[in-house]
């Protein structure tokens, strides 16, 4: 097996451990129409539970009922994937934004991004998250799926430490290492996912 | 948060924790789940080594302190970022009160930071009015309680999904169920309302990196990434301990901080800021980003010889989570704003001696938080060493001055136990136990029975069962630790048999006193200092190639304590400075002893296959690394061993820690003596008489058959 197929194996494998639904493709309309069929699946069950069932209070509630119909959100790609994407989620007939995150803060159903690099050990990717949009689509959103290309796996933190150093000098500079679902453990310790951003994380490993 | 005024009020407190029994439940679980899941994030890594980096890293980079806070500075406001320099709490809660008013903020969300709550800065804001909502679950749920963290990473773990209901019920004014997925969500709804109505977000700073200026977070929940992001003012309140000097730096401590806090390879979400990004709620289309450096103490710890490495600390919260003491109390009983053993440490330098000195005596010693401590901190020496401040501050209590002054002088203290012995007969009814302690020195000792003083001393003994060697294959010299020499002198006879089949040669200095642990544990620095350094003068180097000790907690003061006590000058007695170093150099415990060097065989004993459980002395697995040597001399000499599970816990002997707070000493011991019991063993075994003493008494009082034994006995009996 060479490298590069090993760090794919073990990228999926580490971010499989952490509750991340892995799936491999091989160009950038594979996993738009992956995408969109997450997000066809996503209508099909119920509106995955991110509290708007709940009794809330007045305040959160009307937050709830100001969530606009199915949305797919992408910022921060380069434009013929705009393109190609826009147009493949109009012909399913899905809302598609690329910028405006602020007024949806009840949540979108998806956030697309690519991610610059990932670390196979930790099952984690790089996202340069400067733009503002696109930091906001990946916590509001219910589903983050990611294209991960397997030319920038590398084993270890500190193979993409340069990198991250580069991105950190061109200030200014916010960059997100991410690893599963956004999670928390402080009631009686018992694990549970979603609790401030995506209630589920899709990575699509990018054969390049 | 620990608030008592005084021991008494102290232990009040901790009676009462003792008798939560949701508290308890939570507690063990949380501890017993915890060593598996951080044994096996750990699995497979060199995790020595890379302690030993983070140390040296975090050394080098406190030891420059100021210069990485200017290089800092200027990279940051390079960016356009301010950074302030607050010299106390109260300081930097002021600079984030007048920025807020300048910026004309209303509502502020927040995001964990164990520096917000060490200057108490909730507090502050809501005395300026504005409304400040917590949006780490855990910290919104204490938030909203009123109440301080338990635990610094779980900072909810005292509470059940039924009180989150509850509370959650109130917040929401709908009732709510104790379904703790369920409950989540409700925190998320909520919590996205307040970001999206917050014009400040306040965030801590795992990293303050000064080759960039850039501010790292760690976080599982990604509240950070949303408090940093929607609002129009980020503000990062962060402790000077917290700069590092490189990206390296920052990702060398992610390798271990999730691991060692939650058993996690990463936490979900590591953020690295650098400079005030783009803000679609700002006027100017920019974020306005602050960063308030604290000191409140740090730049003075940083040039303490003895303490600055409690600057090594990440916040794992680890020390916490593998404390016997911890686990029984839990965090507002055993930390006022930082918890845990760190938190014992950092209460006295962050919030003085008034919070601290109770707190900081309800260490038992048993160093489980020096061996997962990622910084590699001394920490149980470090917490002695506070509490001897203390009393030298503040004076000594009388009962530990007492003992001090007449430990400094073996005659008076041997005396002392002589006439003890003269005069114990009428309480001990002809048993070995004292049967009728007068109330004064019984209270709370109930839980065991205390031992009675030998009718004679094992110095006494000693020249009538001196074993007579020729040409001995080595020399040894016997250190015997109190307990053995006055009350149990038949465990070092024992030793002295074994020794001389091998052709030992045995010597007894008669000069040698108690190892002064039982001083330095109580904070008397002077004594612990004077005794070790009689003890060290007691012993003629040249005449001996061993110092050989059947006590786990002498052998591991004379081998680690020594030498720091008495310090590199030893107090101007250059002499003794490099003594001590081969004095200690040459200590050694007796299962080493015998399974390491002497290397004995099955052959040697008469193997009768009798079933053993083993307690591993705190002292012995940890304070000196032993562990595989004992539990293979007890296959040596022929008896069966059955592991029992948490066998590396603490007893609750403690020395003196058994006499202050006994009611944890018995709750450790009802553990103990339960772990034991279910492994259906007839004999228990161990390295160390303080544990003997514990054990025994607490089986004795039960009325159990179990026999303890020290391993050296269960050898003597069984050699051919
Ligand atoms: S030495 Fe033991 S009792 Fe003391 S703080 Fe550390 S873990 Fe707790
Ligand atoms: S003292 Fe060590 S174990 Fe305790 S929180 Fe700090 S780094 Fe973690």
């Amino acid at each position: 097996m060479n490298d590069k197929a090993r760090l794919a194996d073990l990228m999926a494998e580490k971010a499989g451990l952490v509750s991340a639904i892995v799936s491999r493709v091989k160009s950038l309309d594979e996993a738009f129409a992956y995408t969109l069929d997450v997000c066809d699946k996503k209508e099909a069950c119920q509106l995955l539970p991110s509290g708007c069932e709940s009794d809330l209070s007045a305040g959160a509630g009307a937050l709830c009922d100001a969530k606009l119909g199915k949305i797919i959100a992408a910022p921060g790609l380069p434009a013929e994937a705009v393109k190609a994407l826009g147009e493949a989620c109009a012909g399913r007939g899905v809302g598609f934004i690329t910028q405006g995150m602020r007024s949806h803060l009840a949540g979108i159903d998806i956030g697309f991004t690519i991610a610059e690099a990932a670390i196979a050990e930790t099952g984690t990717f790089v996202l340069d998250s400067r733009s503002e949009e696109l930091r906001l689509a990946t916590m509001i959103c219910e589903v983050h799926v990611c294209v991960v290309p397997v030319s920038a796996i590398r084993e270890t933190s500190f193979e993409v430490e340069d990198h991250l150093r580069e991105l950190c000098q061109d200030a200014p500079g916010y960059v997100a290492f991410i690893t599963g679902a956004s999670r928390t453990a402080d009631i009686e310790r018992v694990l549970a996912i979603g609790v401030h951003g995506p209630l589920e994380l899709h990575i699509l490993l990018l054969e390049d | 948060m620990q608030n008592a005024r005084d021991l008494k009020e102290y232990k009040g407190e901790l009676s009462g924790a003792l008798g939560n029994e949701f508290l308890r439940t939570a507690m063990d679980n949380f501890a017993m789940a915890y060593r598996v899941s951080r044994a096996k994030a750990f699995a497979g890594m060199d995790v020595d080594g890379l302690v030993r980096d983070i140390a040296q890293a975090k050394d080098q980079a406190m030891a420059r302190m100021d210069e990485l806070f200017e290089e800092f500075k200027t990279q940051a406001e390079r960016q356009g970022v301010t950074v302030h320099l607050a010299k106390t709490g109260q300081e930097a809660n002021e600079i984030i009160g007048r920025i807020a008013e300048k910026a004309g903020v209303k509502r502020i969300v927040k995001s964990k930071s164990m520096t917000a709550e060490e200057t108490l800065l909730n507090h502050h804001l809501e005395d300026l009015g504005l409304e400040v909502t917590e949006t780490d679950l855990g910290e919104w749920i204490i938030q909203l309680r009123h109440e301080g963290p338990t635990h610094m990473v779980m900072p909810a773990i005292h509470l059940s999904r039924y009180q989150v209901a509850e509370l959650f019920s109130e917040v929401t004014g709908a009732r709510q169920e104790g379904d703790i997925q369920k409950l989540v969500k409700v925190a998320r709804r909520e919590l996205r309302a307040k970001y999206a109505q917050a014009e400040m977000g306040i965030s801590g700073g795992n990293f303050a990196i000064a080759e960039t200026g850039t501010i790292a977070l760690c976080t599982n929940e990604g509240n950070a990434r949303l408090v940093t992001t929607l609002p129009r003012v980020h503000v990062a309140l962060v402790g000077l301990d917290k700069l590092t000097p490189t990206l390296t730096d920052a990702l060398r401590v992610i390798k271990a901080l999730p691991r060692n806090a939650t058993g996690q390879a990463i936490t979900s979400y590591v953020t690295w800021i650098t400079g005030p990004g783009e803000c679609q709620s700002s006027p100017d289309g920019k974020k306005e980003m602050h960063v308030v450096f604290l000191d409140n103490g740090r730049r003075k710890l940083a040039k303490d010889p003895v303490f600055s490495q409690v600057l090594r600390c990440v916040r794992c919260g680890a020390c916490a989570n593998v404390c016997p003491v911890y686990r029984l109390v839990g965090g507002h009983q055993y930390g006022h704003i930082y918890i845990g053993a760190i938190g014992l440490i950092l209460t006295y330098f962050y919030h003085g001696r008034e919070k601290a000195k109770n707190l900081v005596q309800n260490c038992i010693n048993c160093g489980a938080c020096k061996a997962v401590c990622v910084g590699g901190i001394d920490l149980p020496r470090l917490i002695k060493e506070v509490h001897a401040r203390i009393q030298d501050e503040e004076g000594h209590p009388l009962q530990s001055q007492l003992l001090g002054m007449v430990l400094k002088s073996r005659k008076m203290f041997h005396a002392l136990l002589r006439s003890a012995k003269a005069v114990q007969k009428p309480v001990t009814g002809g048993t070995p136990y004292l049967r009728h302690l007068p109330m004064i020195f019984a209270r709370g000792q109930g839980f065991r029975a205390l031992p009675a003083i030998a009718e004679t001393p094992f110095r006494d003994r000693f020249e009538s069962i001196k074993p007579k060697v020729k040409g001995p294959k080595l020399r040894v010299a016997l250190f015997s630790g109190c307990v053995q020499d006055f009350v149990y002198p038949e465990q070092a006879e024992a030793a002295v048999k074994i020794l001389a089949k091998h052709n030992v040669s045995v010597d007894f200095p008669l000069d040698q006193s108690c190892c002064g642990l039982p001083v330095q544990m109580m904070g008397e620095r002077e004594a612990s200092r004077s005794v070790a350094a009689q003890n060290v003068r007691a012993f003629d180097l040249d005449s001996c190639d061993y110092i050989l000790t059947l006590c786990a907690s002498c052998a591991s003061h004379l081998k680690h304590g020594y030498p720091e006590i008495l310090g590199p000058d030893c107090e101007g007695d250059p002499g003794l400075a490099a003594t001590v170093r081969q004095f200690a150099d040459r200590v050694i415990d007796f299962s080493s002893f015998v399974h390491d060097v002497l290397q004995v065989e099955p052959a040697e004993f008469r193997a009768d296959g009798r079933k053993a459980a083993y307690h591993a002395p705190c002292h012995l697995c940890r304070g000196l690394g032993v562990t595989k040597a004992p539990r293979e001399l007890m296959a040596t000499g022929g008896l069966e061993y059955l592991p029992a599970e948490e066998e590396d816990v603490c007893c609750g002997f403690g020395g003196t820690y058994s006499m202050k707070f006994p009611e944890l000493s018995a709750e450790l011991l009802k553990k103990k003596l339960a772990n034991i019991e279910k492994t259906g063993a007839e004999l228990l075994l161990t390295d160390c008489p303080g544990c003997i003493m514990q054990l025994r008494g607490g089986l004795a009082t039960k009325g159990s058959p179990i026999k303890v034994q020290h391993v050296a006995e269960a050898l003597a009996e069984r050699l051919r």
